[in-house]
């Protein structure tokens, strides 16, 4: 592995080195009980600005009690061209809802 | 549902908000439930109305026309900070000062939420960012116009911020996901605006004869420009010349006409100036019994192209502050480059050694 000083390359090219700060995928938790819900991303240079800038872009009117921050290139998202046969399996299983099931109509709380 | 203590996480943030923003969040929640329903290909979607999502297939045009739009909505945006910017320093009171501030910050995070939208679509932040400075793509005309005195300052949030919110709305609604979504967030935002703009103005009506007087010479000056903010004819003649609306509307982007929007801006904004004792500054106006609407007089479209084409009381400095400021916080992006690649460098290190 050649050793390059990060600093160095920082200093040498500070335009490439900004473009390439990550892309962050932010969530946020709305109030105590409520999971963590994608509210949009942001670039930042590390997960520590990314929570900040998090912060200042998406929880400027107490809209958050928690925030998660996570590199976009660590998602791993099933593809829109498969949605057919991924999620095909779910299809056919209608006995899963309550509704498939035929009961008397005259018995309460069921 | 598995509990009856349901907390809506998209409750509204305060009472000026419209119905029409409550009603698209929640359209774009059922929406992919609705979409089962329909075929996955772009024209199926667009048929059911669906939304377009980052990943599905789109036609050419379709991306470029959203690029096109989203990135000029976020560079007017951020452009849209300097007017106002400009009287932090000078606001009034403390309380308006922090106000201002905070309206400023906002239009800052408008314009990242859109430079986020348009990212899903392809393109990079930094790219969008140089076409701006290189005058490549364009940022509303309407911040091109000085702010002069403190009542500019209110009737940039009661007519400028009004006819955005005009415009905004129904793009709540757009066919393209990030953009709808992002723009219910900005609607939210919006209102605070719009009404900060019009107490503003409420005050100096209270005010001295002088502060009457600032308040109509500024909704004299920002009257016209608000209704330029539409853009240009798209109806009856003008609509034969052609132009993106046809088109931005059969993909579901644009969803209103711009004279439509206009006419329903004049509308709402009349009796809100009776009400502040103000003048709109066109002879013309009057109220036609027949439609029910107000008619107003020619718009003056020479005005709109010249300043348009950089011909604007600011166009050169709001570019040029734009870029300076962009130069002169590039220590910062730098620094925070270096110190991140350090403590990778560092962990990766302690990663190995482990």
């Amino acid at each position: 592995m050649s050793e390059s000083s990060p600093t160095e390359s920082a200093v040498a090219a500070p335009k490439a080195a900004e473009r390439s700060w990550p892309l962050w995928e932010v969530f946020v938790r709305g109030k105590r009980g409520l999971s963590h819900v994608h509210v949009g991303s942001l670039h930042a240079p590390d997960a520590e600005m990314a929570l900040r800038n998090g912060r200042d872009v998406y929880t400027r009117r107490q809209e958050g009690v928690s925030l998660w921050v996570v590199r976009a290139s660590d998602i791993t998202a099933s593809s829109p061209d498969e949605r057919d046969s991924f999620f095909d399996p779910a299809a056919d299983k209608v006995y899963r809802h309550p509704t498939f099931y035929d009961v008397p109509e005259d018995v309460e709380y069921l | 549902m598995y509990g009856n203590d349901f907390v809506d996480p998209d409750q509204p943030l305060n009472a000026a908000e419209t119905g029409d923003v409550e009603a698209a969040a929640a359209d774009a929640a059922t929406a992919r439930a609705r979409r089962e329903q329909v075929g996955s290909s772009f024209d199926e979607l667009i048929a059911a109305d669906q939304r377009i999502e980052p990943r599905d297939d789109m036609p050419e045009g379709y991306r470029k026309t959203l690029i096109r739009q989203i990135a000029q909505h976020a560079h007017s945006e951020i452009i849209g900070m300097q007017p106002e910017g400009n009287w932090i320093s000078r606001a009034p009171s403390l309380r308006r000062k922090a106000i201002l501030m905070a309206k400023v910050q906002d239009e800052a995070g408008h314009g990242l939420y859109l430079y986020s939208a348009a990212e899903t679509l392809g393109v990079d932040r930094a790219e969008l960012l140089d076409l701006l400075h290189a005058g490549k793509q364009r940022y509303s005309s309407i911040f091109n116009y000085p702010t002069l005195t403190w009542a500019d300052c209110g009737a940039i949030g009661w007519l400028v911020d009004g006819a955005a919110i005009m415009n905004q709305v129904p793009l709540c609604r757009c066919s393209y996901g990030p953009y709808a979504r992002a723009m219910i967030r900005v609607c939210k935002e919006e209102s605070f605006h719009q009404r900060q703009g019009f107490e503003i103005l409420w005050e100096l009506s209270k005010g001295t004869d002088a502060q009457r007087a600032m308040a109509q010479d500024a909704a004299n000056r920002w009257w016209w420009p608000a209704l330029m903010m539409f853009g240009p004819p798209d109806t009856g003649e003008a609509a034969a010349k052609g132009g993106h609306t046809e088109q931005s509307m059969a993909w579901g982007i644009k969803r209103f006409s711009n004279d439509d929007l206009r006419q329903k801006f004049v509308d709402m904004m009349v009796p809100q100036a009776q009400r502040l004792g103000l003048t709109l500054p066109d002879p013309d106006l009057r109220f036609d019994e027949e439609s029910g609407h107000w008619a107003f007089g020619p718009i003056d479209w020479d005005e709109f192209w010249r300043v348009l084409r950089g011909d604007g009381a600011c166009n050169a400095e709001r570019i040029e502050h734009r870029v300076a400021a962009h130069e002169e916080g590039a220590w910062v992006r730098e620094a925070a480059t270096a110190y991140a690649d350090k403590h990778d460098g560092a962990r990766r290190r302690q990663e190995s050694a482990a």
